[in-house]
């Protein structure tokens, strides 16, 4: 899905004709691409003769669209004060140790993005981490490897 | 009378009387949720294992005596979800493995599975027909009334339940009959300012151009709000109905969807709606006919609430970023490419077609005052029962949420409902009996809005939901005027410090001051109404407000800074919350008093939910 090198010429000869259509434009590139690449919106730019700093004016004003590619797990750990006492930090040194990147990090396949959070408000299952949304809770350190593996096998968080 | 309207709506009752059941399954975004495409297919795959003859679609030529299984709209009781319905026994909560009991019971027997059917939590009766349960009896259902009956994919259906008629009749009499009709019915704007239809028809009419256009205010963005959504996915063509009947009424050339790109399936639905009428004539050149031509077609939102304003939503249209400009001049004199323009909610519309084909007096004869007619509400909270509820205006806030909402979830009392979102206020408990029109809920400093209702108990802290809401508006605010950018910011500023108890008497000055200013100076509605949650919390919660500054206490639990738990001598040494508690701030030994070390607690409030003895209190 993430590709930056897929065919957009026909979304452009789609829409171009329409008035008024740069929206609609861009949500087809973002539904092809996954997200609108630089070189895809000066390609827009390019066909269309809108001004790039136009383009970029409607992308960022929008919070649906997205300028770099979504990973494909999108880690969050929670780092509020009981997590964080019931050892986020271990769980992050251990995600850096297995994936190789820091909080707020993606690594340069797509394949993986940390992210710190507020409290999730669930202190009870202290520490928490959300994998595209999916919550596991009590996770110890030494689990992580084993969550990390379950994703490729396509396991269900609990 | 249109020849080709009656036919295919003579076509369908004659298929349709040849089934002799029908299965309704409720395919609503809740009922999804909650797996009822599912159970969907294992009707289906039921009637196949017992060899029973079945249809998912009516279509010319359908065989006797067979069973219609289908998907619905949202049917609105969404607590109770999934829904099944079998001609009128109403199953509620149902699960795929009750799905043979039903075949077996009810289709081929016909009798009730006591199980399934609905019972009243307050008394403990049972209901098998969907029409007696309370929630819906006290409901008057107009636009809600087919969807959950009908197919919202099918065309057919529509037209054979009288859809499409409130359009053949205004073709036949003409736009300015059609406007007078409106005007007859009074009726008021449903996304929330209240602006009569007629008139704004009117305007948009009388404007010059060459080129008019229509506009559907499809960007429902209220927290807490799915009115709009459960229409455009629950009966997609009263909607459609009502857009091709303002664009003959106001002389428009083409209309626009405008629908937020994360309601995928009403954009998916209004699609085929659209798609349907072309290939039925009622879309395109020359409609039925008359020499009427119009197009309709659908433009996404981007996620940006601001987009709901009328001027910021033309911009988004034009595929531009989505900021308000001044009014005037109003959208009916300058819209859409500076053409007279008119924007109408999605609610607004779907009230169309009825008022046509029944006629303006019949529908004023619904409500009271000045609000005329019925208004959806999505009610949810602390009340038994949540979901989408029609009524007519001028019934009670009580009624709404005790009759039809069943009263508090926990036997609590309400405290307050919530009318409007992040553009409106609360409803303290003294104005209950108060009729909901635009008047009254104006008067107490809430407003109609577009829909949302949120029943609120003594566990919710007035100061914190204030500051929710202001901090979504804070988040949507587009930066274009400067009294909701930084007026915006700053009161949130002051409201945070009131939730962590250093607040001072002159910060609350100083909010009233900044609200007053934003209503005034604001460039659009919203940055004009992002005070109202704080204000009217303020108007009727003011000791709330002051126990914060001056007690440092929340009630609620819910500012954490200011919660402190203490465990008294109820305490039995059952050890649960020290073991329990996830940052080890308890301790104690077996059968003896525990404690709460106050500089290690974080105020999570897990052991005052766990203690079984409640011998934790909050202060």
């Amino acid at each position: 899905m993430t590709q930056t090198n897929v065919d957009i010429s026909d979304i452009i000869a789609k829409w171009k004709p329409v008035k008024g259509s740069l929206v609609m434009m861009l949500h087809a590139i973002q539904g092809k691409c996954g997200y609108i690449p630089r070189e895809k919106a000066m390609e827009v730019s390019e066909k269309t003769g809108i001004p790039l700093s136009k383009i970029y004016e409607v992308l960022t004003f929008y919070h649906f669209f997205k300028l770099t590619p979504p990973p494909q797990y999108q880690i969050n750990v929670c780092t509020g004060t009981a997590c964080y006492l019931k050892g986020a930090p271990e769980i992050l040194a251990e995600l850096n140790k297995l994936i190789g990147i820091k909080e707020g990090e993606t690594t340069k396949d797509g394949k993986y993005a940390i992210a710190g959070l507020r409290c999730l408000g669930c202190c009870g299952l202290a520490p928490v981490i959300s994998i595209n949304g999916k919550i596991y809770g009590q996770v110890k350190a030494s689990q992580v490897k084993g969550i990390l593996e379950g994703l490729d096998k396509g396991e269900k968080p609990a | 009378m249109n020849e080709k309207i009656e036919n295919i709506k003579k076509a369908f009752n004659e298929e349709m009387a040849k089934m002799k059941n029908r299965i309704i399954v409720c395919g609503g975004t809740g009922c999804v949720a909650s797996g009822s495409m599912n159970i969907y297919k294992a009707f289906q795959e039921e009637y196949k294992k017992r060899g029973l003859d079945y249809t998912i679609e009516i279509t010319k030529g359908c065989r006797e005596n067979s069973t219609y299984i289908s998907k619905s709209g949202c049917q609105g009781f969404c607590a109770q979800g999934p829904l099944v319905s079998v001609g009128d026994i109403f199953y509620t909560k149902v699960k795929v493995e009750d799905v043979p009991e039903i075949v077996e019971k009810t289709i081929m027997k016909g009798e009730v599975i006591e199980r399934l059917i609905y019972k009243n939590p307050a008394d403990g009766k049972t209901y098998a027909k969907r029409d007696e349960i309370p929630f819906y009896k006290k409901q008057h259902r107009i636009l809600l009334h087919d969807s959950g009956r009908i197919n919202p994919e099918d065309i057919n259906e529509y037209i054979g339940h009288g859809g499409y008629q409130g359009l053949v009749k205004a073709l036949e009499i003409g736009p300015e009959a059609t406007i007078e009709e409106m005007k007859k019915s009074q009726l008021r704007g449903r996304g929330g300012a209240g602006f009569p239809t007629g008139m704004k028809w009117e305007f948009t009419r009388k404007s010059k151009g060459d080129e008019k256009y229509m506009i559907c205010n499809g960007d429902e963005g209220d927290p807490g709000a799915f009115m709009d959504r459960s229409l455009l996915e629950g009966n997609p063509h009263s909607i459609v109905e009502g857009m091709i009947i303002a664009g003959f009424a106001t002389g428009a050339c083409k209309g626009y969807f405008y629908i937020r790109a994360e309601y995928p399936l009403a954009i998916e639905r209004i699609q085929i709606a659209i798609d349907a009428c072309y290939k039925t004539g009622l879309l395109g050149k020359n409609i039925l006919g008359t020499g009427f031509n119009y197009d309709l077609e659908i433009r996404y939102g981007a996620g940006a609430f601001v987009c709901g304003e009328e001027t910021a939503l033309i911009a988004s249209t034009e595929g531009l970023k989505g900021t308000p400009r001044p009014k005037p001049p109003f959208p009916a004199q300058s819209g859409l490419w500076q053409k007279p323009t008119t924007v109408n909610n999605v609610e607004t519309l779907a009230n169309v077609p009825y008022i046509l084909s029944k006629g303006g007096e019949w529908y004023a004869s619904i409500g009271e005052g000045k609000s005329r007619g019925t208004k959806v509400f999505a009610m949810t909270g602390k009340v038994k029962n949540t979901g989408l509820v029609e009524i007519p205006l001028g019934m009670t806030v009580r009624e709404v949420a005790y009759d039809i909402g069943g009263g508090p979830t926990h036997g609590t009392e309400v405290k307050a409902v919530q009318s409007g979102g992040p553009s409106g206020g609360v409803i303290p408990p003294q104005y209950f009996d108060k009729p909901i029109t635009y008047e009254t809920l104006k008067e107490i400093g809430a407003i109609m809005g577009s829909g949302g209702l949120i029943v609120m108990d003594e566990t919710d802290c007035m100061v914190d939901i204030a500051k929710f809401y202001l901090e979504f508006c804070v988040d949507e605010s587009c930066g274009k005027c400067s009294p909701c950018r930084i007026g915006g910011y700053q009161m949130l500023k002051l409201l945070r410090k009131v939730t962590e108890g250093t607040a001072t008497d002159k910060d609350i000055e100083n909010i009233e001051k900044i609200a007053k200013a934003m209503q005034t100076a604001s460039l659009c509605a919203l940055g004009q109404t992002a005070p109202n949650p704080v204000l009217s919390t303020l108007r009727y919660f003011r000791n709330e407000y002051e126990e914060h500054i001056h007690d440092k206490k929340c009630k609620t639990g819910k500012c954490t800074k200011l919660a402190r738990y203490e465990i008294t001598d109820a305490c039995k040494g059952c050890t649960l919350c020290a073991r329990n508690c996830p940052v080890k701030a308890i301790s104690g030994t077996v059968r003896q008093k525990h404690t709460i070390d106050q500089s290690k607690c974080i105020k999570c409030g897990l052991c005052f939910n766990q203690c079984k003895f409640k011998a934790i209190v909050r202060g």
